[in-house]
């Protein structure tokens, strides 16, 4: 142990211990440390005073201003209730047509409904609605259920293939996968479903197949998409014969549908979205589809 | 390495790494069609390695007996370069995971390379990689020098590096794998967690024996930092990862713990372990080699040791402020609050601590890259606590949780703070362990510290304002109660942040790279002569070979 000694620098005197050439000074607490650690617990122990802090066996300290994060939850929403409650009632209850015919409605429409569109929407369909492969797009005039603002409410309420009880349920067989069709059977069926919309891309080879793929057709696919392949709305099955495509209308996406199916999935929202928002939405999505048209 | 162990010694070193191949076996086959079989393949085979080194090179002559007095730096080399090595991957990872931010399909379609993944790789990387590796080698290096004794063995550094990295790399591999406990800076799974705790235990005996037979009759302020470090995590770490296998032969476990209850043990441990492993570990390090760098004695004792006291105390009671506005009860949250508010005081009393000290020694601030790395760090680790603290309080906290300011509060603490005490630390270290004149060039050092400054400034800035903008919009209404902004408007708003961010780490990662090369150059120079002093006492339970 080396005897305290004065630092030359500050004049100050070190404390006489010693390690690997280390000393140190004997200053006291500086004045300001010892301030903010007293002010600081003193503005502690009034917090304590003032609001709830301390656990006591079966209860804790309430604190004299008796405040809990449980109420002012409760008063942010019922302030927030009052603000909505300006709109909310005339757009869940007056007649969706009569909406959107009102100028003033459909103003509201386009700055909330493109806010509750891309917060709910737009991680599937896209924040243009455009959609992707998988996901429909929703500006081209092209409806699987039917574009009427009560068939859109009707699917953003159930959703399509969710386990809501009202469910809207379509689903395109796993021709291949489930053996319903040999490998043959599926080139033909995939020449034929071309063929409805691109006849003049198919080769030699594919024309030949038509014929055997219309009797496919007729006996496996008719029933959802029709005699002549336009679709039948009631079910959701889609329109074979135009230029709109879910998944894909090249011919090896056609062939992996065949094969494997589809089952896309429409969540249900009539859980999360208040009917306001709901009917906001169906207005929302009708305008952003006229407005590209 | 082995050339410095005894006959004795290396046979225990083979019955260990013996162990470990047994033990890697039974996890390999209890686990084969699990990554935990994997996991266990790897330790078999780095089990394996070591047996073949320690039994090919096991009649090599023994050290001389006088270096049994010596200081034993080995380990320390190993874990400066181990732990620049994760450095230089674990921000090149967080760089890329930046970078998704700004182009999410950075992934090349691969699943171990998604954020979710990558992200956790990074933070492993760093804080235990990185951060975990610079502790433990400075640690010993600090424990002998301050205790003028040799370590209490010398197989079991070797237990505590060799095992810490290998728990690490179970780590990160498994995340990529798909492998997590969903637990944020405790992600590992539950057969890491058991090996790291055995590797913990072994650090702790090893630091208490080492200091039971110290020539110096006070403990130095540093030991005191780095006994809180190692004893606190191994309380957090075994408390917090409590959880239920799914089977011995399963990687998957369950929490033993659920619901607020579980949200609350995780951040009281994520918040000590902010203390704890980065804090009170980074202080240590601190307190031995800014003082060694500046020549100047530690300005107030008593500082040191309210700090401390107030530090290790306050820390504990302080987790409940990342849980504000939840389930959690609301009187969890103020008394977490007004503790962290306290806690503002002897974190500002360490820096100041350190700060003063370098009065009589700016002209050296001023002049010596290296020295300015600790004094940088002393001034982001006052900025980080003021800022902490700050953030606690409830309705500051309802402004900036969720927000990226939180994660550019983490990185003005992980890089300002953690990362240039350890570059002040290693660039004092490398040369006094490799007995060089002086590190391989200053002006890199120079270069590696405004590439870090920069940075760093960079990063806590685009974090500050991104992390502002989006609490702003996220809590906007309009006046009929709608909300302002769609959540997608606020990701719109911070693209340039993310670049800025993206291109700061980057300036971070460069620096890293050139610190590692400047240190591996510096250990290719020439020795210096060298006069060993040999005056430590005798290792007692080492016996000397007849």
């Amino acid at each position: 142990m080396t005897k305290p000694e004065r630092d030359p620098y500050t004049g100050l005197m070190t404390t006489g211990h010693e390690w690997n050439g280390i000393k140190e000074l004997k200053t006291p607490i500086p004045r300001p440390v010892k301030f903010f650690l007293a002010l600081t617990i003193l503005v502690s122990v009034l917090f304590w005073v003032l609001f709830p802090t301390w656990p006591y066996g079966s209860g804790y300290t309430k604190g004299i201003l008796n405040i809990d994060q449980r109420q002012l939850v409760a008063e942010d929403l019922s302030r927030s209730a009052a603000l909505r409650a300006s709109w909310e009632e005339k757009f869940s209850t007056t007649d969706l047509a009569a909406l959107e015919a009102d100028a003033d409605a459909m103003t509201f429409v386009r700055s909330h409904g493109a806010r509750l569109f891309k917060d709910n929407c737009a991680a599937c369909h896209g924040t243009d609605a455009a959609g992707g492969p998988g996901f429909p797009s929703l500006v081209d005039d092209q409806w699987l259920w039917g574009g009427e603002s009560e068939t859109i409410l009707e699917t953003l309420k159930v959703g399509i293939n969710t386990r809501h009880e009202d469910t809207r349920n379509a689903e395109m067989l796993a021709f291949g996968d489930q053996g319903l069709l040999d490998a043959d059977q599926i080139r033909a069926l995939t020449s034929y479903v071309v063929s409805l919309s691109r006849a003049d891309e198919l080769s030699e080879k594919s024309v030949a197949q038509l014929p055997q793929g219309k009797e496919l057709f007729a006996e496996n696919c008719a029933s959802c998409h029709g005699e002549t392949g336009k679709g039948l709305r009631d079910v959701g099955a889609p329109n074979l014969t135009d230029d709109y495509w879910i998944y894909g209308g090249d011919v090896d996406t056609i062939r992996a549908t065949l094969r494997h199916g589809r089952k896309g999935v429409m969540p249900f929202w009539d859980q999360r979205l208040n009917e306001a928002d709901l009917r906001l939405l169906t207005l929302y999505v009708r305008d952003i589809g006229a407005q590209t048209k | 390495m082995i050339s410095q162990l005894t006959r004795d010694e290396r046979s225990s070193a083979m019955y260990l790494s013996g162990l470990l191949v047994l033990f890697g076996g039974f996890l390999a086959i209890a686990g084969r069609n699990d990554v935990l079989g994997w996991h266990g393949a790897m330790l078999v085979f780095s089990g394996a390695i070591l047996l073949f080194a320690l039994i090919s090179r096991f009649y090599d002559d023994e050290p001389a007996r006088e270096s049994r007095h010596e200081y034993y730096d080995d380990p320390t080399k190993f874990g400066v370069v181990v732990a620049m090595i994760w450095l230089v991957f674990a921000t090149f990872v967080g760089d890329w995971v930046a970078w998704l931010l700004v182009f999410p399909e950075a992934t090349f379609d691969a699943g171990w390379s998604s954020f979710g993944r990558l992200r956790p790789v990074h933070t492993t990387g760093v804080i235990f990689g990185f951060g975990g590796n610079a502790l433990i080698a400075t640690s010993f290096h600090v424990l002998q020098r301050t205790s003028r004794a040799r370590l209490a063995g010398s197989v079991s550094p070797w237990v505590v590096l060799i095992g810490f990295n290998l728990f690490c790399i179970m780590a990160v591999t498994g995340y990529m794998f798909g492998i997590t406990a969903s637990k944020e800076y405790a992600e590992p799974e539950w057969y890491a967690d058991l090996f790291l705790v055995v590797i913990w235990v072994v650090y702790f005996v090893l630091y208490v024996r080492t200091l039971a037979r110290r020539q110096e009759p006070h403990i130095y302020v540093a030991n005191w930092y780095f006994m809180a470090f190692i004893l606190v995590v191994a309380i957090l770490h075994i408390i917090n990862n409590l959880a239920v296998p799914v089977s011995l032969g399963h990687a998957k476990s369950y929490s033993l713990f659920s619901g607020v209850q579980d949200a609350m043990t995780q951040w009281w441990y994520g918040h000590n372990a902010v203390a704890f492993f980065l804090t009170s570990g980074f202080l240590g390090m601190l307190y031995y080699y800014l003082p060694r760098r500046a020549g100047r004695p530690i300005y107030s004792y008593r500082m040191s040791i309210i700090s401390f006291w107030g530090i290790t105390f306050l820390y504990m009671w302080a987790g409940s402020h990342h849980l504000h506005y939840t389930a959690l009860p609301h009187w969890v949250q103020n008394l977490g609050m007004t503790f962290s508010i306290i806690l503002v005081v002897p974190s500002w009393a360490s820096a100041g601590n350190a700060l003063l000290t370098l009065n009589g020694a700016w002209e050296k601030v001023r002049d010596d890259a290296t020295l300015r790395f600790m004094f940088v760090a002393a001034v982001f680790y006052g900025l980080s606590t003021f800022e902490g603290s700050f953030m606690a309080i409830r309705p500051v906290n309802s402004l900036s949780h969720y927000t990226d300011w939180t994660v550019g509060h983490v990185h003005a603490g992980a890089l300002g703070w953690v990362a240039m005490i350890t570059f002040g630390a290693f660039y004092t270290l490398v040369p006094m362990l490799w007995n060089r004149e002086r590190m391989y060039s200053s002006r890199l050092i120079e270069a590696h510290f405004w590439l870090a400054l920069s940075g760093t400034v960079i990063y806590v800035f685009s974090m500050w304002n991104s992390g502002i903008i989006q609490g702003l919009m996220w809590r906007a209404y309009a006046e009929n109660g709608t909300l302002a902004y769609s959540f997608m408007d606020s990701v719109d708003a911070m693209a340039p942040y993310y670049v800025a961010r993206a291109v700061g780490g980057f300036l971070f990662f460069l620096g890293g790279v050139i610190g590692l090369y400047n240190i591996w150059k510096t250990i290719k120079m020439p020795a210096q002569a060298h006069t060993p002093i040999y005056d430590l006492p005798p290792v007692v339970d080492v016996e000397p070979a007849e």
